[in-house]
């Protein structure tokens, strides 16, 4: 007996989309792939950076083992550096690079500031652009070229015009003590604040644009003067980058190298006058690495360089996390930089 | 007006002159500096200054030939390294960095800008001098690269967020894969920022001293082998303005003034095609 169908066999799908469908999913999948591609490559790009900062780090710890195996703690508060008899300490290097980083930072941080609200606050519209160039240009300037302008300027200068009224108004303080030669802290702190006024200029001058325009107009809706404004609404506001430019200024001091290797005097020598010569730890570098002929030798520069590295990078990230919570993301200061 | 609000007027007009003279002192250091270099390196350059190699203590005459291309040739090496890695991790930071892989990446790039050169000549001293026994060329531009690829990265990033969201939107609406859409559409509007960022790099790791002294280490003679100690102007300005002889003062100088006039049109001509690319940037 034959059965009739009950249900009509469906139709065959539509020719039309089967064709199209492959073809289509195909060149899907295929984009999918090529991005795929891009993102990696970009990807395993951008992971140099940690992998370049961890083999930093590992580097110079390994080269620094010997010489924090055999001195310990102590490499960091004995002064005696004595490449003969092997035995080494970083004290006056360590003195000398927080003390001619703070000299910079005094002088620096009132000039930076006041660039970075002058030119925020203040300045007419057609001066912002020129002088904010030309403090960015101060940047572009090669250390080795402050360095040669510090030794035939900056301290002929100092020796006939600053030292002596300097002298005779706190010569009493251990600050001002002995005789000026030229090579000194005081040389090496005042090229470095030169140095770092840009830096510290140009992010407390981004760090100030970031400051809403609401917070001035509310302050001098409430019948404030400009300054008041700017003093008691636009600095509170920005105050946590401005530490962290200042900060981040105070990270350029301590590993800036060649502008004070010239004028500072590397002198192994703790002294509290600011008319000594001194010495700083990349000052150090610079100048004994390729003498170093010993193992030992070596290993107490790498231990010098290592501890540079960590201090610097520990300021610097904090210096970032404060400047990221009042202008968060961007690269600020990066023309600086 | 009560005593008080004069008082208060005079305190505002007061502290703004204060800021004024503030930014004008720092400007004048830079005019200084300047000033000085021109009067006492311009009287020094002529063709020798560019063409000769440089004679021994005592004697006049030769130039400095020899760090001019010993400067061209170590920092061209490091922007072969540096620019291309530099640029991918900056288009990485704008296309992928929103995450937290991102984040980590460029609080690194912000970190190591700051870290000093010197640190890194000691890295670069250790892979390419250690090993060898020899001081090379080669080893100066590897820490060059080092230093440049941070600061480019974070060049990059800026330039290529400045491309308005339109345009990518517009290339990824038409069925362009995303990488095209970043290579071919974002990555060549942003062309000008970036070659700017480039040339900004370069200017700046063109006057690096410190990672260079036990890299590179100086070569009082002419070459142009990369596996052999070489000259360039920052190692010559160092090792002249610090020596002992007039004649090496003379010459430090004439090549710190060309050094300088390198690195500031270099950073001019990346400025002004900034301005005409994108207008004042505020």
């Amino acid at each position: 007996m034959t059965t009739l169908p009950i249900e009509p066999v469906p139709a065959p799908p539509p020719s039309i989309e089967t064709p199209s469908a492959e073809p289509r999913w195909s060149s899907l999948r295929g984009v999918n792939a090529s991005d795929r591609i891009y993102k990696g490559v970009l990807t395993a790009l951008a992971m140099t950076l940690p992998l370049l900062i961890i083999a930093l780090f590992a580097q110079l710890f390994f080269s620094a083992l010997p010489a924090i195996k055999r001195f310990g703690f102590s490499f960091l508060w004995t002064s005696t550096w004595d490449p003969v008899a092997e035995i080494y300490g970083a004290a006056p290097m360590i003195f000398g690079t927080l003390a001619s980083s703070l000299i910079a930072l005094l002088i620096a941080v009132p000039l930076a500031l006041g660039v970075a609200i002058f030119l925020t606050e203040f300045a007419p519209r057609w001066v912002r652009q020129p002088v904010a160039f030309l403090v960015e240009m101060l940047a572009a300037i090669p250390s080795v070229v402050y360095g040669l302008w510090g030794v035939f300027v900056l301290i002929p200068f100092l020796r006939s015009y600053i030292v002596p009224p300097l002298k005779a108004l706190l010569g009493w303080t251990p600050f001002f003590q002995g005789v000026f030669y030229g090579n000194s802290l005081l040389a090496g702190g005042i090229i470095l604040a030169i140095m770092i006024v840009p830096y510290i200029a140009a992010v407390s001058r981004e760090v100030l644009l970031a400051v809403p325009s609401s917070q001035r107009e509310a302050a001098l809706g409430m019948g404030a003067t400009r300054w008041e404004a700017v003093w008691t609404a636009v600095l509170p506001y920005g105050r946590a980058g401005l530490i962290g430019a200042i900060i981040l200024g105070l990270g350029r001091a301590l590993g800036e190298t060649m502008a004070v290797t010239m004028v500072i005097g590397n002198r192994h020598d703790i002294s509290l006058s600011a008319l000594q010569p001194a010495y700083t730890m990349a000052a150090a570098i610079a100048n004994e690495f390729s003498e170093a002929t010993t193992a030992t030798y070596q290993s107490a520069l790498a231990e010098v360089g290592f501890i540079l590295f960590v201090i610097t990078i520990l300021v610097n990230a904090f210096a970032r996390v404060l400047i990221w919570r009042v202008a968060r993301g961007a690269a600020v200061g990066s023309k600086a930089l | 007006m009560s005593a008080r609000t004069i008082r208060r007027r005079i305190a505002s007009g007061v502290m703004t002159g204060v800021v004024a003279v503030l930014s004008f002192t720092a400007v004048l250091a830079l005019i200084l500096i300047l000033v000085d270099l021109i009067a006492k390196g311009a009287s020094s350059i002529d063709w020798a200054f560019f063409t000769k190699s440089p004679v021994a203590p005592g004697e006049t005459g030769g130039g400095v030939a020899n760090a001019i291309v010993g400067t061209g040739i170590v920092v061209g090496m490091a922007a072969l390294i540096g620019l291309p890695i530099g640029i991918g991790v900056g288009l990485f930071l704008a296309e992928y960095g929103s995450g937290r892989v991102g984040f980590l990446v460029r609080f690194i790039a912000d970190v190591l800008n700051g870290t000093p050169s010197i640190v890194i000549g000691i890295f670069a001293w250790t892979w390419m001098v250690k090993p060898v026994g020899r001081f090379s060329a080669l080893a100066g531009s590897l820490a060059l690269a080092i230093l440049m690829i941070p600061m480019i990265s974070r060049t990059t990033e800026e330039m290529v967020r400045l491309v308005p969201h339109s345009l990518r939107e517009a290339a990824l609406a038409l069925g362009y894969p995303r990488w095209r859409t970043s290579l071919r559409v974002v990555a060549r509007t942003a062309l000008g920022g970036i070659v700017t960022g480039c040339l900004v790099g370069v200017a700046r790791v063109a006057g690096e001293t410190a990672p260079l002294l036990f890299t590179a280490l100086g070569n009082l003679n002419f070459t142009t082998k990369v596996t052999q100690p070489m000259q360039t102007l920052s190692l010559q300005i160092y090792v002249y303005a610090t020596g002992p002889f007039e004649e090496w003062h003379r010459v430090a100088w004439a090549a710190a003034l060309v050094l300088m006039g390198f690195v500031l049109i270099l950073a001019m001509v990346a400025r002004w095609v900034t301005r005409q690319r994108y207008g004042r940037v505020r």
